[in-house]
């Protein structure tokens, strides 16, 4: 068995170390796979950005609470009566004054022009209470200030701000009839509220016509321990009927459509062209193959037996295919990571901006597939190279 | 004098199906080598010396007849027994060569030993040995690029004895060199002969390069018509 590792490290040692003389042919299987590997991550790396964000507001203990069968915040629906049953029910966490942190939020979509197209983009409008800033772990403000309440002024997203036209403090906006003061610029880790703007959710449903209705409350609770309770506390309320979930919970089933489309189309592409790959990969290694037959003629000649032959054979494909999976990796990661693009999220029907987020799992999964194409690629060369019976082979030159 | 009998090829038969024609090669020939031997195979293109050759390395098998190398049926071996066979038994010499261009001279030496339980310095020293054998003590580190025709053939030539086979087949060992090269290269291939005992078995055209030998045997249209001459 050592003997065998042995000569298969020995003739692999030979064929790398012969490789520059190959480099042409060589580098179609890098290049080929540099490309699957580029065009894999960085399709998933969207699908990944997408859903880094979506789940990214999920904060502890924080939960989302809509009228019973709406999919999302938009088709929901809440009177002002419903959100204080909702937010005085036992397990809500309260602040110092006694105040329960529950914010009863309504959610509009306004049109404000991409920066890149200047065409309209659906952007979420966020009316929301005081204790938004508590229910939410992260969120900051990051620029300028809050909105005053009572007054038609807007804090925006940093995402938002970074993709749409005319969200920078001091700008004024408008809305239908409404004008609205632009004063504040806030941050929370990167999540989907970042493609919000938020307004006092009194003034919004006043700008909106929508009496003193609301679509959710966000509601934090005292810890995971009381969410049975506080199920309860809702479930036998007579004047309730609403479902609850975890913001985690509520995003992540936001993005699933989205996620599972970007995939869907993903994968399928990165398979078309990993067999493009392949075939690429088996043109190099039958080239490289018929260039050292009679090298590895002479070495089956001097004793040395076929595994190690084929070892050698696929250690070769398998090296250039890592190599492609490294050139691919980083350029997509160079040109990628980080950057930003809004795009429509179906189930709310608004942009989401994210950022593509090239993951070290993503780049594991980018090399096992280079390593797939290379084990492929090279099996038949492989096997032709000691299907050749020695006597032919050495006749090559 | 040599006398104990190390090959013997017996009622070889060794044919080709080219379209639907069946080209015969060997026919019905008979063969003995005795330990210290140095043959020489000569004969015209076509007649079947390599083939003959290949059958005594273990490279090829006859269509019937037996080769028995070392009391051993080696024709009736398996492809992969016979690989390890031949690491064992065998140190082949070839017309071009056949080095490794990426090795070193002294790694395309090592190579055969890889095949053997020696360990990295043992390997090592026997590479550079068999080097000095063949004068090229001081150029283990060139690359076969680096080196002329002649002194590829002595590196070659390090290779196939390096791991003290009991036989050393050359196919044309001098056939890509100059008069005077090719010179050196058999006197050394006598050197192995006489003063190492090793066994040898050369196939070439040329009948200067035969009379370095110590038998002339000539093969034609498959069968060794002439007695073996044996030289002085």
């Amino acid at each position: 068995m050592l003997h065998t590792l042995n000569q298969a490290v020995a003739v692999s040692l030979n064929n790398i170390r012969g490789l520059p003389s190959r480099l042409g042919a060589s580098s179609v299987a890098v290049f080929g796979t540099a490309c699957v590997v580029g065009v894999f991550i960085s399709v998933l790396s969207m699908a990944a950005g997408f859903q880094k964000t979506m789940t990214a507001a999920g904060s502890a203990n924080t939960y989302i609470v809509t009228r019973e069968g709406a999919i999302s915040e938009m088709n929901s629906g809440l009177s002002f009566e419903q959100t204080q049953l909702i937010a005085n029910a036992e397990g809500v966490a309260k602040d110092a004054d006694n105040n329960p942190i529950a914010s009863a939020e309504l959610y509009v979509i306004v049109d404000i022009p991409k920066k890149t197209t200047n065409t309209d983009a659906n952007i979420p409008l966020r009316g929301v209470q005081g204790p938004a800033f508590k229910v939410r772990d992260n969120i900051k403000i990051v620029e300028g200030r809050n909105f005053t309440p009572g007054q038609n002024e807007l804090i925006v997203g940093r995402a938002a701000q970074s993709q749409f036209a005319g969200l920078n403090i001091g700008d004024t906006i408008k809305f239908g009839q409404s004008e609205w003061n632009i004063v504040g610029v806030f941050e929370d880790g990167g999540s989907v509220s970042e493609s919000e703007l938020w307004c006092d959710v009194r003034i919004l449903q006043q700008v909106y016509r929508r009496g003193n209705s609301y679509q959710s409350v966000r509601v934090k609770l005292t810890g995971e321990e009381v969410l049975p309770e506080f199920k309860e506390a809702l479930a036998s309320d007579p004047r309730l009927t609403v479902s609850i979930k975890s913001e985690r919970d509520y995003y992540a089933e936001q993005s699933e459509g989205l996620t599972q489309f970007i995939k869907l189309i993903g994968y399928p592409l990165a398979i078309l062209m990993a067999i493009g790959a392949i075939f690429g990969a088996v043109n190099t290694m039958y080239s490289s193959v018929s260039a050292r037959t009679r090298e590895m003629a002479t070495l089956r000649a001097l004793g040395f037996g076929n595994f190690p032959i084929i070892i050698s054979t696929l250690v070769e494909s398998v090296l250039l295919a890592f190599v492609g999976s490294l050139i691919g990796s980083v350029f997509v990661y160079m040109v990628f990571n980080g950057y930003t693009v809004s795009t429509m999220n179906g189930q709310s029907f608004s942009q989401v901006v994210f950022a593509f987020s090239i993951t070290p799992e993503l780049l594991w999964q980018g090399m096992n597939a280079a390593i797939w194409i290379g084990l492929i690629g090279g099996v038949f060369p492989a096997i032709h190279a000691v299907r050749v019976p020695v006597v032919v082979a050495l006749r090559e030159s | 004098m040599s006398s104990t009998l190390l090959a013997r090829l017996h009622n070889i038969e060794k044919h080709f199906i080219k379209g639907n024609q069946k080209v015969h090669v060997l026919d019905d020939l008979e063969l003995e080598i005795k330990q210290g031997d140095f043959l020489a195979l000569m004969g015209p293109s076509g007649s079947g010396k390599t083939t003959l050759l290949n059958l005594l390395g273990g490279l090829d098998r006859p269509s019937s007849g037996s080769v028995e190398v070392l009391g051993q049926r080696i024709d009736k071996l398996s492809n992969s027994a016979l690989a390890k066979w031949r690491a064992r038994h065998i140190g082949f010499v070839f017309q071009f060569y056949n080095l490794m261009p990426v090795l070193s001279a002294e790694r395309n030496v090592e190579l055969p030993l890889l095949l053997t339980n020696l360990s990295g310095a043992q390997r090592k020293q026997r590479a550079r040995i068999a080097l000095s054998v063949v004068g090229l003590e001081d150029r283990g580190s060139h690359s076969p690029n680096e080196l002329s025709g002649g002194q590829q053939q002595r590196v070659a030539i390090a290779r196939a004895f390096v791991s003290d086979p009991d036989l050393l087949l050359c196919d044309e060992p001098t056939g890509d060199l100059d008069r005077e090269t090719a010179d050196e290269i058999l006197e050394l291939l006598q050197t192995l002969n006489r003063e190492h005992g090793k066994t040898i078995v050369m196939v070439t055209h040329d009948p200067r390069a035969a009379d370095h030998a110590k038998e002339i045997h000539v093969l034609d249209k498959g069968q060794l018509n002439s007695q073996a001459v044996t030289l002085p």
